[in-house]
């Protein structure tokens, strides 16, 4: 391992050894204080990391990984995500269960995952890194023990995941049968050199897709996404919600680039098929739900269709505007499980519509916070989701995708109604009579994130410019 | 500068006044009255020194936004905009007024929300860039959203909902048209902008023309609204509180008018002149079944709502007829009816305020205890149904007058519009001033705030229809399509 290679790849590596080391440390001395801050520092110091890796790229490390813009970026934004999720999680799990330390090694593990992810060009990376991030989340969705749902839900995720890791490594398989190459790349190159897509590897493709769209939450992979969203502490719902389809997400753009999937209309279609089915099934069966976290999950299988289009358009811009929306994405959607998190009490979630009757006027300022989230990702005007929606679409338009458009547009309709069931239920005047209200636990630290959060979302909304100009420049080295 | 003053200030006063709640309710009133009064003056100034001379354009301000897709900061004033932003003031300040003594809970989110849909308004109004305008366009709908499903009446979830989610619909169409029109602009010029200036006259197929155009119209007719996409209205005017309501019928249904005026005849007037017939079947349609649907209403504010779908016919009729005539009408007509549909709306606030009830079957005989609101009713029934000396009568007159020209059986049946008009005018004053009085209510006429507002709207409105050449000549100076 050269030099380069090691500052290359410091992010991962600062984060790793961190999680070693905190593995120590609680065998040391259990200190729930002590392994936050010290889990805060390793993340601070992976983000710094990005610093001196910038001077080298773009790096590869052949064959399994590759440092560019991209990817950097990518790391950026998911140890950024994780830093707030960490932030937000001291007090939820200080309230709730007994052994908390061991949280802090499993959830920079499952980041240190999705970065792999993030950096890698190779089937090989591809699959250490999901499996690292799966087998994390195993234990990290099934942390609170006490809870049956959330014992439900780790056993139901593990069996999931590792039957669609058997469908991805057997989809594998017959693609390096066909095509005798594992990286991106070269799979690229000899299915360009054969012309066309022989059925063994488009029968790899489609189950490929089955692993890679069950990590996505995409119809028709998506029925564990509401029990585990509900079944899951919070803090780790809003990690799966955004990391784990991130960090899959970058990967599934970089392997389509890079066998040039725009090319063959088989895999354009199997693609625009599940975009369509995600943006109804997520959209529809929304409607009628009753818990806060449920609808989350539901909307965020919506919002992986809506990235689908854009993924779709098959232009420059749409690659763009799947960053775009990403970040938008993750502001939102740890902004929104953050104000559940905050106004969750130590004896239950705050999960039911119920729970937010007329929380505008009980606690107006988390109320802002929650109704700044819905508004983005309802894609209403002065909010990063806002900006996001219009890109895609825009990407949609370059690229003469009217069908989804259409698609899109009216299931832009059909979510706006249960975005603003909820901002109308937080509005609600004072119930009259006997009403037991959550008492929720209002942190400090979960108000000054919420509140970094909220500024973050309508910065972006208000001045899109710089983070686009960042986002283009990094689309140009990739393509 | 004067222009981004002009959208920068009610926005300043939105958040003061919601500031200002939290220690004196009182002040928030005033901070949101002053902040529109002084867009009042300055855009009454503007009209007094600017209004006769000069181009088209009275001012224009430029600045980048987003420069990466060619988004700017782009506003400019013609003689449309100058006169929307009038009466948008005028009504606005009005609004905060009425809602004096009606409001007396979370005052100061009321008051941000109010000024916060205005700054959209005025947004729409005077931007020139179309992303702008449809982020201007979006922006008022939360406020409005929050007036109506906080402070409106018995079924105001389900009005605000309907109301949010036909608009955005309609809203989410119009988008994707501009951003076609966007990049066949780009694509045949190679200049990527959302400069209306710049697209005005891009070259594009016939077919698209008419895709595109429809994409706009749609969401102009749902605000407009125009039947069949006029199922919102009734629920969101009725439901609405009394400063709502008169913000909804007398500028947000405007903007939908602007819009047509604005955007849909300039960009494609050839693809506007194939719809034309249709659309004006559509705008007849309106006027005449809006006005049976009035007709057949018990609540008061419901049937005042649904005379908005029949006045807004008439806009229809005459921004597809194509001549200047009709033009001047149509912009007489916007101003009108936000006049004499605003005060309708305020009275029937003022009466709800009274007696708590929208029923007019269980008003009847109040003329005896109630003079002056009774005799300031007249007027603005005369006023809707189009009695010569009051505004909406030159209006009227105006686009029929144009409309002749251009299709003589649609000026016919939309003149039957206006018996239909009268039959339901008169029955607001004989049900509810009039007949024998079912229960004894005691209730006090008109206070001081009240009666300022009205002879505010009373004197508009005669102005309107007596001395209208100020009007007409503003609207003059800009550039309609003519054919």
């Amino acid at each position: 391992m050269s030099f380069a290679d090691f500052i290359s790849l410091g992010p991962l590596i600062t984060l790793f050894t961190a999680v070693v080391i905190s593995m120590l440390l609680i065998a040391f001395k259990r200190n729930h204080r002590i392994t936050y801050v010290f889990s805060l520092l390793a993340y601070l110091m992976a983000l710094t990391a990005i610093i001196p890796a910038m001077l080298y790229i773009p790096h590869t490390v052949p064959p399994l990984l590759v440092v560019d813009e991209f990817s950097l970026f990518n790391t950026g934004l998911v140890l950024t995500s994780g830093l707030i999720i960490l932030l937000l999680s001291y007090n939820y799990f200080e309230e709730r269960e007994e052994r908390k330390e061991e949280y802090y090694l499993l959830l920079p593990l499952a980041t240190t995952g999705a970065l792999v992810l993030v950096v890698s060009r190779h089937f090989m990376s591809l699959f250490l890194g999901l499996e690292i991030l799966s087998i994390s989340l195993y234990g990290l969705i099934a942390y609170l023990r006490a809870r049956e749902r959330s014992d439900e839900a780790g056993i139901k995720y593990l069996i999931l995941a590792a039957l669609s890791s058997a469908f991805l490594l057997f989809g594998m398989a017959l693609v390096y049968a066909f095509t005798g190459h594992m990286d991106f790349p070269g799979i690229g190159a000899a299915l360009r050199q054969a012309g066309y897509i022989p059925v063994t590897v488009l029968a790899g493709f489609g189950m490929m897709l089955i692993g890679i769209g069950f990590k996505l939450g995409v119809v028709p992979f998506h029925m564990w996404a509401p029990d585990i969203y509900e079944g899951a502490p919070l803090p780790v719902s809003a990690f799966i919600a955004t990391i784990s389809k991130g960090g899959m997400l970058v990967v599934l753009i970089r392997f389509y680039v890079d066998i040039h999937g725009n090319d063959y209309s088989m895999i354009w279609w199997m693609l625009a098929i599940v975009a369509v089915a995600s943006m109804f099934v997520g959209n529809w069966l929304a409607l009628t739900q009753q818990n806060i976290k449920r609808i989350l999950a539901y909307s965020s299988i919506a919002h992986m269709g809506y990235i689908l289009v854009a993924f779709l358009s098959g232009v420059q811009t749409g690659l763009e505007a799947i960053s775009f929306y990403l970040v938008a994405y993750f502001i939102t959607s740890i902004g929104a499980f953050g104000v559940l998190i905050v106004m969750s009490s130590s004896i239950q979630d705050a999960e039911t519509l119920d729970d937010y009757r007329s929380m505008f006027w009980r606690y107006p300022w988390v109320a802002t916070v929650f109704t700044a989230m819905l508004l983005s990702l309802a894609g209403i005007p002065l909010t990063a989701g806002f900006i996001g929606k219009f890109y895609i679409v825009m990407a949609g338009v370059n690229g003469h995708m009217w069908f989804l458009l259409f698609m899109l547009v009216i299931n832009s309709v059909i979510g706006l109604y249960y975005y603003i069931r909820i901002i109308a239920m937080m509005f609600k005047s004072l119930a009259t009579g006997e009403v037991t209200y959550i008492k929720p636990s209002l942190p400090v630290a979960g108000n000054i994130t919420l509140m970094l959060l909220t500024l973050l979302l309508v910065g972006l909304g208000i001045y899109p410019t710089a983070m686009m100009q960042l986002i283009q420049q990094m689309m140009k080295m990739i393509v | 500068m004067i222009l981004l003053l002009l959208i920068l200030i009610p926005l300043a006063g939105a958040l003061l006044s919601w500031i200002a709640a939290s220690r004196n309710v009182l002040w928030s009133r005033c901070i949101a009255l002053a902040s529109l009064l002084v867009n009042l003056v300055i855009v009454g100034q503007i009209w007094a020194t600017h209004a006769a001379t000069g181009g088209q354009w009275i001012y224009q301000y430029k600045a980048d936004w987003v420069p990466h897709f060619g988004i700017s900061l782009n506003l400019a004033m013609d003689g449309l905009s100058l006169l929307m932003l009038v009466l948008t003031f005028f009504l606005g300040a009005l609004s905060v007024l009425i809602s004096w003594k009606e409001i007396n809970q979370r005052v100061g989110f009321f008051h941000f929300n109010l000024l916060f849909v205005l700054t959209g308004i005025t947004g729409v109004f005077l931007t020139m860039d179309l992303f702008l305008f449809y982020f201007f366009w979006e922006m008022m709908l939360i406020p409005m959203y929050f007036l109506i499903g906080i402070w409106g009446h018995e079924r105001r979830e389900y009005a605000a909902n309907k109301f949010f989610i036909f608009t955005q619909a309609g809203g989410l169409l119009m988008l994707l048209a501009i951003l076609a029109l966007y990049f066949i602009h780009g694509a045949n010029t190679g200049v990527y902008t959302y400069d209306y200036f710049s697209l005005l006259h891009t070259p594009m197929q016939q077919d698209t023309a008419r895709w595109l155009m429809l994409g706009f119209l749609i969401a102009f007719l749902v605000k407009l609204p125009a039947v069949p996409f006029h199922t919102w209205l009734p629920d969101a005017h009725t439901e609405a509180p009394t400063a709502g309501s008169v913000i909804l019928a007398g500028l947000l249904l405007k903007t939908g008018a602007y819009g047509i005026l604005r955007l849909v005849l300039p960009l494609f007037p050839e693809a506007a002149a194939h719809y034309a017939p249709w659309i004006m079947f559509l705008g007849v349609l309106g006027i005449i079944y809006g006005g049976m649907l009035a007709y057949a209403q018990n609540d008061l504010k419901r049937l005042i709502a649904y005379t908005s779908v029949s006045h807004m016919g008439f806009v229809l009729v005459g921004a597809f007829s194509f001549n200047t005539l009709a033009y001047e009408g149509v912009v007489m007509q916007m101003i009108a009816h936000g006049i004499s549909t605003g005060a309708l709306f305020i009275i029937a606030g003022a009466l709800y305020e009274r007696i708590h009830t929208r029923n007019i079957q269980d008003m009847g005989g109040l003329w005896s205890k109630v003079p002056v609101m009774g005799s300031a009713t007249m007027i603005f029934v005369m006023a809707s149904l189009g009695l010569p000396g009051l505004g909406n009568f030159v209006a009227e007159f105006l686009i029929l007058l144009g409309s002749w020209q251009a299709d003589r059986w649609i000026t016919v049946f939309a003149t039957i519009g206006l018996v239909v008009a009268t039959a339901y005018s008169l029955r607001i004053m004989q049900k509810v001033f009039f007949g024998p009085s079912h229960q004894q209510y005691a209730l006090p006429d008109l206070n001081k705030r009240e009666l300022v507002i009205i002879v505010a709207l009373v004197a508009a409105i005669l102005l309107l229809g007596l001395h209208p050449q100020p009007v007409l000549n503003t609207s003059q100076k800009t550039d309609y399509v003519v054919r």
